[in-house]
């Protein structure tokens, strides 16, 4: 592996009052993977988020997004990187008073005001069959959407400018079965297309085992270990032992074996 | 845009068939979305794409390009394997959809937009009537089951809504006193009839202005925020959520904020009045020379004590509707959080405007008992 990491944490302290969230976080995300984080409720899998993508300051430590630091970038310094990501958030965060086509086009206006209706209308069009929403969705509002709907509606905001490296928090928290399984098939196919870096935070066992190239563990406030789902499983620590090989954890391997025909 | 690539050469040349040939060289992404279209419109048909020389390409790219196959036939040449993917992805994705809401054009849209104006102020009329009727029935419960009375909800409203609410009032009717006594001074002065101030200071502020200022100001203090509380409640589905554990969200929300407007009104109106007078007596003493002492006994000759009961008897009534308009704009709110702001404003809107119109009607039922 020559390439250099597309996201390198380094020594990542968080903190909110007393309560150390993270202390000594190293992480590395490789381009073209789909790196899934894992680690139990409350253990900053989102914080880890939030610091990568700039949203909260780390009282330490050294983040590198794209080749370029994050730590103490102000807004508008930072905007040549926030053009390169998109981010889905939770519940989608799409900007209320907008329909589902202007959230997509607010990326777009942002950083190509003088791209204009129809060729606008047109990307925004795309953007949204891409994200597999049907074609009445475009003039809704967010309001109008079902949860599942939002959450594309939210990926096809995240994909507006093209994005090399994709973050996704709990992208199928909330979904069906059917359309968390299609959801997962939706991120791995635009993945595969658009060479994207995906970095995904997830408690859905399905989708690790699907799409994951590789996992990281978040806990005792730091990343415990990354590696590929049999690597972790042969490793020691409780909470990987328990979050693997207990009885969800277990399920999930046996479909995805059943599914591969292994 | 400073990022845009400048190694981007294109060039148009003769084809080796008929037609016009379009050479892309370098990047074909978002940044160079807008000219690359212009060039391509300004090209006749037929049209050959030559894609050979691409170095870079994007979904946005990829549109251009597959629009230009779609609509006007042309012919791609020399796509690679990558870029041809990127093609399908897009031809895939090309579908009929609508992105902005319909809207009907010119006088149609005037017709509809007064239409649904007039119906939305039908709806609100008989929501608020209904609203009413279930407040009513909401008290009505109450007094059959008493238990139930959150006297500590009501306890704190009238901390938000009154006590909070005193300093505010009293600076704003002491100003009120002393511009009616200023302006009022400076007109009776012309007859020599500078004592005539007190008569229009007692009976404008006792009778009207007391109540009516405060009325205003409590729409405004808390009339909104009854909205704003109500209608975020509503959003995060507390409300639902209140429902559906069999608390009803009348007992709980509206009746301890409409019970804290009615009793917190005419007591915030009658400190109205005194400050008022404060400010009036202080003007004409410092300014006029009029004595304390004469002040107030001219007071007394001069304001009815039906002033004071007009005054009083319209505050409860006044904060009744503020409490009812904000309550119900509150549980109006749907969906979004514009709505709250829409919705807040509306309810300050709807609660002055009946104020005033109350107050006019009022002001004929008092004089026409013969409390003139």
């Amino acid at each position: 592996m020559s390439e250099p990491p597309i996201i390198t944490v380094r020594g990542l302290r968080n903190s909110f009052g007393d309560e150390v969230v993270h202390d000594g976080v190293d992480l590395d995300v490789r381009r073209g993977e789909i790196l899934g984080v894992v680690g139990g409720s409350g253990t900053g899998k989102s914080v880890l988020m939030r610091s990568i993508i700039g949203l909260q300051t780390p009282d330490e430590g050294e983040i590198e997004v794209l080749g370029e630091t994050m730590v103490g970038r102000n807004e508008d310094e930072a905007k040549n990187i926030r053009r390169r990501w998109g981010i889905l958030f939770q519940n989608g965060a799409l900007f209320s008073t907008l329909t589902v086509a202007e959230n997509v086009e607010v990326p777009i206006h942002e950083y190509f005001p003088y791209l204009k209706p129809p060729l606008l209308d047109e990307i925004a069009s795309y953007k949204i069959a891409m994200s597999g929403l049907p074609a009445d969705a475009g003039p809704k509002y967010p309001a109008e959407l079902s949860g599942g709907m939002r959450k594309r509606a939210g990926l096809a905001r995240a994909l507006a400018l093209d994005p090399e490296l994709l973050f996704l928090d709990e992208p199928t928290a909330g979904l069906d079965p059917i359309g968390a399984a299609a959801f997962d098939e939706l991120i791995r196919s635009l993945k595969q297309r658009l060479e994207l870096t995906v970095f995904l935070i997830t408690h859905d066992l399905d989708t690790l085992h699907t799409i994951c190239d590789r996992v990281a563990v978040i806990a005792d406030q730091k990343v415990v270990a990354v590696g590929t789902i049999p690597e972790l499983m042969s490793l020691e620590h409780p909470w990987i032992q328990e979050y693997f090989n207990g009885p969800r954890g277990r399920a999930a391997a046996g479909s995805y074996k059943e599914t591969v025909g292994a | 845009m400073a990022g845009q690539d400048q190694n981007a050469a294109k060039s148009r040349g003769p084809a080796e068939g008929a037609g016009e040939t379009y050479r892309i060289a370098g990047a074909l992404t978002i940044t160079r979305a807008a000219s690359t279209a212009r060039e391509i419109d300004a090209l006749g048909d037929p049209l050959t794409i030559d894609l050979s020389k691409v170095e870079k390409m994007d979904t946005v790219g990829a549109w251009l390009v597959y629009r230009t196959v779609r609509d006007r036939g042309a012919r791609v040449v020399g796509a690679s394997a990558e870029e041809q993917s990127l093609l399908d992805q897009v031809a895939e994705a090309d579908k009929p959809v609508q992105v902005h809401a319909e809207k009907p054009s010119g006088f149609l849209h005037v017709l509809n937009e007064l239409g649904a104006w007039i119906a939305e102020v039908g709806q609100t009329l008989v929501g608020l009537l209904g609203f009413f009727g279930a407040t009513l029935a909401g008290f009505a419960n109450l007094i059959a089951h008493p238990k139930r009375f959150r006297l500590n909800a009501v306890v704190q409203r009238f901390d938000v809504v009154g006590v909070r609410a005193l300093g505010i009032i009293g600076l704003m009717s002491f100003l009120i006193g002393v511009v009616v006594g200023q302006q009022g001074a400076v007109q009776l002065e012309q007859f020599g009839a500078e004592i005539y101030t007190i008569n229009l200071i007692g009976r404008t502020t006792v009778r009207e202005l007391g109540t009516l200022m405060t009325a205003i100001m409590v729409a405004g203090r808390s009339g909104s925020a009854f909205a704003a509380q109500i209608g975020t409640m509503k959003i995060t589905e507390e409300i639902d959520a209140m429902r559906t554990i069999g608390v009803s969200p009348i007992e709980v929300l509206v009746i301890p904020r409409l019970i804290a407007a009615v009793v917190m009104m005419p007591l915030l109106a009658f400190w109205a009045m005194l400050m008022s007078l404060l400010g009036g007596g202080i003007f004409v003493w410092l300014v006029l020379g009029i004595p304390p002492l004469t002040y107030v006994q001219r007071l007394q000759e001069v304001v009815p004590i039906t002033d004071l009961w007009i005054g009083l008897i319209k505050a409860p009534v006044f904060g009744f509707i503020i409490a009812l308009a904000g309550c119900f704009q509150g549980m109006l709110v749907q969906g979004n959080s514009e709505e709250v702001g829409l919705r807040t404003t509306t309810a300050v809107v709807q609660s002055i405007f009946l104020v005033i119109v109350l107050d006019a009607v009022f002001a004929m039922f008092f004089s026409s008992i013969g409390w003139r």
